[in-house]
């Protein structure tokens, strides 16, 4: 019988067993590594990552199930073919768990990814999305707010384009389930990985992880960021099932998107006139999600 | 080839050569079939699809969008431990040369037919033999054939060589003038082929019980000791890959009565003049070498069918009583000569004797090489002591504002 511990408060019992041991050489704060360790702890032990070209090799390399490094561009082709493998050696359970960056997945790695939904490849695809290149140090992605200076877009000319919508993009090829989720609500995070477990197909999930290397803040903040993110509604955590049903989580507590901003050196240039610009397209952007949405449900 | 020359079972086919490259991976029980169509390469993985979809092949065919994705599928199903077939050409190659340096280095034991035709620009299908040549430094074995059955043998010996030495092969041949040249074809019984190429074996494959880790480095961070070490062994392994090859051709001729040499030698022992040449030329150019013959030239047949690992020994011995050297490239290495030439003078530098070497090329960009043609550079080659230059055109004059 597999150990399992409760988390009492959630209600949600999660197993004992650690696949990604301590030890790894991510950075101080890295919620991507903590996230991955809850991932796998709940989709092992018949489970096999595979990762490409991200600073999540630094934390991937540690792990203790199957490993298949892969080029940057073809994480959703490397799931693809570990799957083929498993299925015509007629092992339909063990799990295929791709994890890529956010340019690994929007940018460089899309072409692949979106073939990869189209033909509903059966492995669970996490994107840990830190908003930049931050392995390579933090120049720009697709990912990457308008207004933040990643290295490619220097002050006095920060990024102007706003954030590529993946999960718009993910859902429209209709696959089983898309999800948002971050380490600040791991009893969400939970919930939607042992639901995603339970599919088969493509399911996408796109995980906020607040880099304190990249967006400089203190290492010890990164949950912090994470809630706020969510509670500024700059990162909705919601589902999308078949690419139709969209529910869309509120949170809880509500801060204002200038004190989520204000937190990190990357918007440090910022005048009063660019937040409140900010909260006028994060309030747009809440909008036309809410007007997608299929179900509103208390976070 | 003549049909007496079948042994075994089996039975006789009319097969274009992409019909033979999708027969031999059907009957190397391919599992994993991951392709993206190209011309001239496309009837190769329709056939592929058709076998599969009616049962005749038990394999997974993935339609990925990309050359690039279909070989980045392989390389981890071939991880998974599985056998894996894909087919290419031109861009499509070109597109997957990231990919071709990791199955390489990353010891794949993949297969793949490449169907040969041009690079652009301008976006072109004729033929032109740059595509599989440039790809000479990713690791992988080449093997060049000459004739659809060579075809379909290449590609079930190429699994067995593949899979004892942990490499990845090509199987090369030209696009249109073999790809959809109709050919009687013995195609083996699957029995016959089952007993020459056993399901493959592998120490390591993706196994959750067994987790271990597949094109990554020993620890958080590359030890350049550790993997300095590992491509030393890329180039071990194709060293013990020519020996492997060999031994394999001596057992697939027991089994299916058929062989194929690294090089091939036809009337070359007593040549002042040996042509080497790949492919359709040279196996047009076996006719070339019986008319001069007829008319008193002493001229003979160098064919590389083996051009990765190069067999350097194997050349310079045939090449050694010829008084002169005639290179016919498809191809080339712009800024310097055509590859096969190239390869010949390097292989020549360290042999006792260095017969001068004329390096032709033609046929590039969809030009034809007719049997005239081939005539003409080894007649060229007879009446001339040295060559003019390292480059001679063969039927490709100079651009004129």
């Amino acid at each position: 019988m597999e150990k399992l511990r409760t988390l009492k408060q959630f209600g949600i019992e999660v197993p004992e067993a650690e696949y990604a041991p301590p030890g790894h050489t991510a950075c101080a704060g890295c919620p991507g590594a903590a996230m991955m360790r809850q991932m796998l702890k709940l989709l092992g032990p018949k489970v096999v990552l595979t990762n490409p070209a991200s600073c999540s090799g630094y934390f991937a390399r540690a792990v203790e199930v199957p490993l298949c490094r892969c080029l940057f561009e073809v994480a959703a082709a490397s799931g693809t073919g570990i799957r083929a493998a498993l299925d015509v050696t007629g092992d339909r359970e063990t799990i295929v768990l791709v994890w890529a960056g956010d340019g690994g997945t929007a940018d460089i790695g899309i072409q692949a990814l979106s073939a990869a939904a189209e033909r509903n490849e059966d492995f669970i695809y996490a994107c840990y999305d830190n908003e930049g290149y931050m392995m390579t140090g933090m120049q720009r992605s697709s990912y990457t707010p308008a207004r933040a200076w990643p290295t490619t877009t220097p002050l006095p000319q920060p990024k102007k384009e706003r954030k590529k919508d993946i999960v718009g993009i993910m859902a429209a090829h209709r696959i089983p389930y898309v999800a948002t989720a971050t380490i600040a609500y791991p009893e969400d995070l939970i919930r939607k990985v042992l639901k995603a477990k339970t599919m088969r197909g493509t399911r996408f999930f796109n995980l906020l992880a607040p880099c304190p290397t990249g967006w400089r803040f203190p290492p010890s903040l990164s949950v912090k960021l994470a809630r706020m993110a969510v509670e500024g509604r700059v990162f909705p955590l919601l589902e999308v099932e078949d690419g139709l049903r969209w529910t869309v989580q509120e949170p809880q507590g509500r801060i204002s998107v200038g004190d989520y901003i204000k937190m990190q050196g990357r918007f440090g240039h910022l005048r009063e006139a660019d937040i409140e610009a900010i909260e006028n397209s994060v309030h747009e952007e809440w909008e036309l999600l809410l007007a997608k949405a299929s179900r509103v449900c208390e976070l | 080839m003549a049909l007496e020359e079948g042994t075994g079972r089996g039975r006789y086919e009319l097969l274009s050569g992409a019909y033979s490259a999708a027969c031999g991976a059907m009957l190397s029980r391919a599992q994993v079939v991951a392709a993206y169509p190209i011309t001239p390469q496309s009837t190769v993985v329709e056939r592929l699809s058709e076998y599969i979809a009616q049962g005749e092949l038990d394999a997974k065919f993935i339609p990925v969008e990309s050359e690039h994705s279909a070989l980045a599928v392989l390389a981890s199903a071939s991880a998974g431990g599985v056998r894996t077939f894909t087919a290419t050409a031109r861009q499509g190659l070109a597109l997957m040369h990231e990919v071709l340096h990791w199955a390489g280095r990353g010891r794949c034991p993949i297969v793949m037919a490449v169907v040969s035709a041009s690079l652009g620009p301008p976006p072109d299908i004729g033929m032109e033999q740059d595509d599989a040549p440039a790809q000479r430094d990713t690791g992988w074995m080449q093997f060049y054939c000459q004739s659809n059955q060579e075809i379909l043998d290449s590609i079930i010996q190429a699994y067995r060589i593949a899979e004892l030495v942990s490499m990845p092969v090509m199987v090369c041949f030209d696009g249109f003038i073999m790809s959809h040249t109709y050919e009687p074809v013995f195609v083996p019984d699957r029995e016959v082929v089952d007993g020459f190429l056993p399901p493959r074996q592998t120490k390591f494959k993706i196994d959750p019980e067994n987790p271990l880790r597949f094109f990554a480095s020993p620890g958080a961070v590359a030890g350049a000791g550790y993997l300095s070490k590992l491509r030393r062994r890329v180039q071990d392994a194709l060293e013990v890959a020519k020996e492997v090859v060999g031994q394999i051709n001596e057992e697939f001729y027991q089994h299916f009565g058929r062989r194929y040499d690294v090089i091939e030698c036809y009337r070359a022992e007593d040549a002042e003049v040996i042509l080497v040449a790949m492919t359709s030329v040279a196996s047009m150019a076996h006719d070339v070498i019986d008319e001069l013959r007829e008319a008193g030239k002493k001229a003979g047949l160098v064919r590389v069918r083996m051009f990765r690992p190069f067999p350097k020994q194997e050349i310079v011995a045939a090449l050694q009583n010829a008084s002169k050297v005639v290179v016919i490239d498809r191809n080339i290495s712009y800024g310097r000569s055509g590859i096969l030439a190239l390869e010949l003078r390097a292989a020549m530098y360290s042999a006792p004797k260095k017969p001068p070497i004329f390096g032709f090329i033609g046929g590039v960009a969809g030009l034809s090489i007719t049997p005239g043609r081939i005539r003409e550079a080894i007649e060229y080659t007879f009446d001339h002591r040295e060559p003019d230059d390292e480059i001679i055109w063969l039927g490709i004059p100079p651009w004129e504002e």
